[in-house]
């Protein structure tokens, strides 16, 4: 579906993404993890073209991502953000209907469409009039998962969509998410710095590590094979909580 | 699924399809554009009435009143009062914008012609006669420059003679803003007679008289008709070196007006030799003390002296302030809504192209260092005198405010809003439109308010040009030293200022994004 051949993306002082190769299967959760600043949210910006690799290719569809072909692209692309960037002077509705209403769709589809949006993510109908900041963080990030959903594209990206959530609320989107993103039956690639929400949703694991891909496959497969010494660190060092509770009597 | 009905359908009217867009901004915006329209329609030079001129002091204003009224027997004839100092007026002549003015063979060969140095009557007109102008005989006085100090202060020092004034280095002198720079004027006369004084400034002729009389001021340059001399009992020092030229009053005229207002020409030359000194004393006395109109005074010597009937009253408070109300509010209309046509588009490039942002807030905002006063001077030559210069000096002070205001509105919206429109896939246009427009909204209108209080202000000095305003009454309250007409502009202005900004602000409630106004709800 989406595919990154030798990318590489540079920044002043830093080189963000070293020559990635990644395919994205359609369909497929995939979830990107690795320390802070390893370049996952490199990834997904350069996958709806918010920035442009310095070398290397990204196909969508077997189709390259260029300037003139981004609006049209990421039509079929819905992307979610931590804070959610939601627009402020727009309620909520307006919000998940912007670009279906840019597009042309007439006001019977929208609003049917809507409906439908708010059920599958479980958004209270009277919140839908609301702008951004009359609602909770959860909220917002279920508005703005409609938003993504609006024009029904056929790959969702999203960048630690949970991350700014408390516990008890991101447990609760966490379930949610994931039957919706059965449901669907999307392509999915999702970023956290989180093993056990990538565990939790991700058909495919992709663990990064200084802007390069250390390892790529299932968590029992990191469990059981580690590609190197980081990798076997990095699934310890999320385990260690959970694992001194139960050696507990 | 979709429709060829598009986002903005028929049947919701565009404004209402706008809702973050509020209605206010629109509807404030074409009224100030189409007032603006008018007033620039209004700018447009009608068919063709004799244009008088005068200089910025009350006997060229009563003169410019004799000619007009005389003009005016033979055909339609405006005068554009109290323009201001001798080049301004003078080059207004030569460019065709006023038709006759009155002038001082002094100053034609000692300011006007300085360079060519004519000696008589003769040589000045052989010299403007290849300039297509020419003079009138005199009119029969003579309005010499001279030097003069309260009477009794110049006996206590026993002054009577400018020489005597070398005695004296502490005597604090203040001249009139020409004379301090003018070739006939204080540079050379210090050098003629060798003056030791340190104290000496520039300050409004007018001014200067009461500083006299407060005792602030010890020494001015007076023109001898003029009225206050008596009033004031001052003494004017003999000029014992011969250093002030004779100063003989004459019109200055286009030659053309021999074909294109023969009988108005032949009228306004009545004037030659009728007009004695004290007669001219006795004019500029009224005006200046007595508060008459200079209308009311040139006609009353008209009648009496050449029996020529005019018919004269003075201007009504309510007329004036209606007249003055008018032409302000059309410098300020039109100036700014050329500055929000053009700024905002410009703030806009300024933050999709940060190269770009740097020249143009750089040039923007070097027009706004320009000195108001300089910047209308300048824009004389382009745009000649009256509402022109001003509305293009008003548009280019009012560009800095709007075009920063509109750059820090959009380079403040949040990157993450930013990309959440790109990656909808909403082209460039679109997210100006739908998102970063309204965002930046409140800023913006705060730009343009910041420009229209400023504005409000600054037009004040278009009267400066002969645009007219409440800078005219200003201007002429100073002249005359009478505080009601200083108020009459004073009090209009500021109370518009303060109208601007409360019609802003009531706009900024409309425009503000009812979704970010909840901020203080929450
Ligand atoms: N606009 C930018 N300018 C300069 N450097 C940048 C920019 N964006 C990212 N970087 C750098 O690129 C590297 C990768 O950044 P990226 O945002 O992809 O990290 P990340 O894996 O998403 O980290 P986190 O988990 O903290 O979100 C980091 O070193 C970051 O400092
Ligand atoms: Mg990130």
């Amino acid at each position: 579906m989406i595919e990154l051949s030798h990318v590489t993306k540079r920044y002043v002082e830093s080189t963000a993404l070293d020559d990635c190769d990644l395919v994205i299967a359609p369909g497929e959760t995939t979830v990107l993890i690795g320390p802070s600043g390893c370049g996952k949210s490199t990834i997904l910006r350069l996958m709806i073209g918010l920035q442009l690799p310095d070398e290397g290719l990204i196909r969508f569809s077997g189709q390259p991502l260029e300037l003139s072909a981004l609006p049209a692209l990421r039509q079929r692309m819905g992307y979610v953000l931590q804070d959610g960037g939601l627009f402020p002077h727009l309620s909520a509705r307006d919000n998940v209907t912007l670009m279906a209403r840019y597009v042309g769709w007439d006001a019977q589809n929208v609003s049917r469409r809507v409906e439908e949006l708010a059920e599958l993510t479980h958004f209270p109908i009277d919140g839908l009039d609301r702008f951004p900041l009359e609602l909770s963080g959860g909220q917002q990030q279920r508005v703005s998962l409609m938003r993504a959903l609006m024009l029904d594209p056929e790959v969702l990206l999203l960048d630690e969509p949970l991350g700014a959530l408390d516990p008890m609320i991101r447990f609760e989107l966490q379930n949610d998410l994931r039957e919706i993103f059965s449901r669907l039956s999307k392509t999915v690639v999702m970023v956290t710095h989180d093993l056990g929400e990538a565990a939790f949703f991700g058909d495919t694991i992709v663990l990064l590590r200084g802007g390069k891909i250390v390892q790529r496959g299932t968590l029992q497969q990191m469990l059981n094979s580690p590609a190197d010494e980081f990798v076997a660190r990095f699934i310890q060092a999320q385990r260690a909580p959970f694992e001194a509770m139960e050696r507990r009597p | 699924m979709r429709s060829n009905r598009s986002f903005f359908a028929p049947g919701r009217s565009v404004l209402r399809s706008l809702p973050f867009v509020s209605r206010g901004l629109f509807v404030l915006f074409f009224f100030l554009l189409a007032y603006g329209a008018i007033a620039v329609a209004e700018v447009k030079p009608a068919p063709r009435p004799l244009v008088v001129g005068s200089k910025n002091f009350t006997e060229g204003v009563v003169l410019g009143e004799l000619v007009r009224a005389l003009a005016s027997t033979a055909g339609p004839a405006d005068h554009r009062q109290a323009l201001g100092g001798t080049r301004l007026v003078f080059n207004a002549l030569a460019s065709g914008e006023i038709d006759v003015y009155a002038e001082y063979t002094g100053t034609l060969t000692h300011e006007i012609l300085a360079k060519q140095k004519p000696g008589s009557l003769e040589e000045i007109r052989a010299i403007l006669d290849k300039s297509g102008l020419l003079t009138s005989e005199s009119l029969g006085f003579k309005d010499n420059f001279a030097l003069g100090m309260r009477r009794d202060l110049a006996e206590r020092l026993n002054i009577r003679r400018i020489s005597d004034l070398r005695a004296h280095p502490e005597l604090v002198f203040r001249f009139g803003t020409e004379f301090m720079e003018r070739g006939d004027g204080w540079p050379g006369l210090r050098e003629h007679y060798g003056l030791p004084q340190e104290d000496v400034l520039g300050i409004e002729h007018d001014l200067a008289y009461r500083g006299l009389a407060a005792g602030e001021v010890e020494l001015t340059d007076l023109y001898t008709t003029d009225a206050e001399i008596a009033y004031y009992d001052l003494l004017t020092l003999e000029d014992d070196l011969n250093y002030f030229p004779p100063y003989e009053a004459l019109l200055l005229y286009r030659a053309e007006l021999a074909e294109t207002h023969p009988a108005a020409l032949e009228a306004m030359l009545r004037l030659q030799g009728e007009i004695s000194e004290a007669e001219m004393v006795s004019m500029n006395a009224r005006v200046k003390l007595g508060r008459v109109q200079e209308n009311v005074v040139a006609a009353d010597f008209l009648r009496e002296s050449l029996g020529v009937e005019i018919h004269a009253r003075e201007t009504r408070r309510v007329d004036r302030f209606f007249r003055y109300t008018g032409q302000h509010l059309a410098l300020v209309a039109s100036s700014l809504s050329f500055a929000i046509l053009i700024a905002v588009p410009l703030g806009v490039a300024a933050a999709r192209r940060p190269r770009l942002a740097q020249v143009i807030l750089g040039v923007v905002g070097v027009a706004q260092t320009i000195p108001a006063l300089a910047l209308l001077v300048f824009m004389i030559p382009l745009f000649g005198i009256g509402a022109g210069p001003a509305v293009v000096a008003l548009f280019l002070y009012s560009l800095l405010p709007i075009v920063r205001n509109t750059h820090t509105g959009l380079m403040g919206i949040p990157l993450p809003l930013r990309e959440s429109a790109e990656a909808l896939g909403l082209p460039s246009g679109a997210r100006l439109r739908l998102i970063e427009g309204p965002l930046a909204a409140p800023s913006i209108l705060a730009g343009i308010k910041t420009a229209a209080v400023i504005n409000v202000g600054a037009a004040t000095l278009g009267a400066l040009v002969g645009a007219g305003g409440y800078g005219q009454p200003i201007l002429t309250g100073i002249r005359l030293d009478d505080m009601g007409l200083i108020l009459e502009g004073a009090v209009p202005a500021a109370l518009l200022a303060l109208c601007v900004q409360w019609l802003f602000e009531w706009a900024e409630r409309a425009v503000i994004p009812a979704g970010l106004r909840t901020r203080s709800r929450v």
